[in-house]
């Protein structure tokens, strides 16, 4: 069973169109890079695969079933930007929020709740700073945060959005190795980035999209700088198309 | 007037009045500086200024017909909530716009509702800035009742309230009911307000929602902690402002403020790690640096990377 099926996906926005006719799927074990420009549709994508904004047409398929809200199995890394980082509250307070929907209403954490929160703690590497405030953090711990916040819901998939952006090259290439352990533990990963240095590196597969796919396939299939040039919109002597014979 | 005095004064029957408003003072105190936790964290200061505002036609028009004060305030401010949350869905005007409407629309409303009571200039004035004497005992069962279901409420939708204030985006992944947290939320600081008026008045209520709050945040990097000291800086400025205002016939409303607002002040000078004064006096090497900084942080070389003579 795939992990994800999203077949003839259509999506508006204020009656703009901005997803058509998308299909990707997911397997388990893949960290799949979503690529394209701005308004591409990459985190629109995202939002439709967790239920949260109205498809037109299409399915999503999540782990044999239709998608809906508040679904465990999918642990969801949005931008660093959506969270209030100036919030009292300390790093493990911070992750178990990730929870509060499976906990649902008048119930408080238990010792399975705090248990699941310092695994996840443990797996990326912050359970040493699980008492600081997240104001206190560097920009690398905080994508950190936010991953483990996902990972204690124990997901089978993790959806990430421009996890990369705004790190210095050393932070991504540690977040990037862990992204390619996660999806070794029999997770499917998919990640949105504007980075591609760093997809091309770490993503078993990369989709290129621009309102519909344009390609998917594996980095070393998508040399022709022609998809690229139709994708991000940019004549044939941008560096962009350097970067990716470089890759 | 010593503190002896203003506690004879307290327990003297003939101004039965004195106690009555402190306790109403000192819960409605407690109950703001708890809900003024989550407006300030949120950043929905205006909000509660909205609602205050919006509380004063519901006023009016109870008083005009003679009805019960509190109750009618809180119809008018959860009336205004609830329209501020559905009309801020559309996002082509922006929320604060929204307020800027609604905030003056409501008390232009409640003026010329008040214009036509007779004697409305002394009712307007009262509204406005409070007052102490003519409290029925009925307002201070309504106000310690309502004080505790909204206390209840809070302690049973904090978990909620805090994912929704971290992160929408996510609490809507997780299937929370985002748009309903934020009307229980809207509705828990008109209530908060509306049982406020009485002593503070409608103008200064704001302070009470807030000052507390903000001085508890810049005393603690802990949520919990912050919860349990800005209904303590409330309750203390309640108090005292109380006190101060009867000693030096100061208005009740008023005095209070300043009392919290000096509490304010002085947390921003002196507060342990992030008092203006505190930072200046601590040397950068007391300062606590994180245990972990990671390769980076600091603009610092990462160790793998190579040298430029190297490469």
């Amino acid at each position: 069973m795939r992990a994800l099926d999203v077949e003839g996906l259509d999506v508006d926005l204020g009656g703009r169109p901005v997803l058509r006719g998308v299909r990707l799927h997911l397997n388990r074990g893949e960290l799949v890079g979503l690529l394209g420009p701005n308004g591409a549709g990459k985190t629109t994508l995202l939002r439709a695969i967790l239920a949260l904004t109205r498809t037109r047409g299409g399915t999503v398929t999540v782990e044999g079933k239709p998608s809906r809200r508040g679904r465990s199995d999918i642990g969801y890394v949005p931008q660093r930007h959506e969270f209030t980082w100036d919030f009292p509250i300390s790093v493990e307070q911070a992750v178990m929020t990730g929870r509060t929907g499976r906990l649902g209403l008048l119930r408080r954490p238990g010792v399975a709740d705090w248990r699941a929160v310092g695994d996840a703690l443990d797996r990326v590497q912050l359970a040493g700073l699980r008492r600081r405030p997240v104001g206190e953090l560097s920009g690398g711990q905080r994508q950190r945060v936010l991953v483990a916040r996902a990972l204690a819901l124990a997901p089978r998939i993790l959806l990430l959005d421009e996890p990369f952006t705004g790190l210095d090259m050393p932070t991504q290439e540690l977040l990037g190795d862990l992204f390619t352990s996660l999806a070794r533990e029999d997770r499917a990963v998919l990640m949105t980035t504007h980075d591609l240095v760093a997809a091309v590196d770490s993503c078993t597969r990369l989709v290129l999209l621009n309102g519909r796919i344009i390609a998917d396939g594996q980095p070393a299939d998508l040399q022709d700088a022609e998809l690229w040039t139709k994708t991000f919109g940019v004549s044939a002597a941008s560096p962009l198309l350097k970067l990716v014979r470089a890759a | 007037m010593s503190i002896t005095d203003f506690l004879t004064d307290l327990l003297n029957p003939d101004l039965a009045f004195l106690p009555k408003a402190l306790a109403i003072a000192v819960m409605s105190s407690i109950v703001c500086g708890v809900v003024g936790c989550y407006v300030v964290l949120r950043g929905m200061a205006f909000i509660g200024d909205a609602v205050a505002h919006a509380v004063f036609p519901g006023i009016a028009v109870a008083f005009v017909l003679q009805g019960s004060l509190v109750l009618g305030g809180a119809v008018a401010g959860v009336a205004t909530a609830l329209l501020i949350a559905i009309f801020s869905q559309n996002r082509r005007v922006k929320e604060d716009s929204l307020i800027g409407v609604f905030l003056v629309a409501t008390f232009a409303l409640g003026i010329v509702i008040i214009s036509q009571a007779p004697g409305y200039a002394g009712s307007l004035q009262q509204f406005l800035f409070g007052s102490i004497t003519g409290i029925p005992d009925r307002d201070l069962y309504v106000v310690g009742g309502t004080g505790l279901v909204i206390l209840g409420l809070v302690l049973a939708l904090h978990k909620e309230f805090v994912a929704v204030c971290l992160d929408r985006e996510m609490s809507r992944s997780m299937g929370l009911p985002v748009f309903w947290l934020d009307i229980v939320l809207y509705v828990l600081v008109t209530l908060a307000v509306v049982i406020s008026l009485q002593t503070i008045g409608n103008i200064l209520v704001l302070a009470l929602l807030i000052t507390p709050a903000a001085a508890a945040r810049l005393l603690t990097d802990r949520l919990g902690v912050m919860m349990l000291l800005a209904p303590a800086i409330g309750g203390v400025s309640a108090f005292v402002g109380l006190y101060l205002s009867w000693s030096y016939d100061t208005p009740v409303g008023g005095t209070v403020v300043l009392v919290a607002t000096a509490i304010f002040l002085a947390a921003w000078l002196i507060a342990p790690r992030h008092g203006v004064l505190t930072r200046r006096w601590m040397r950068p090497t007391e300062r606590e640096l994180p245990d972990d900084p990671g390769p980076g942080s600091y603009g610092l070389p990462h160790p793998q990377e190579p040298s430029p003579v190297a490469g």
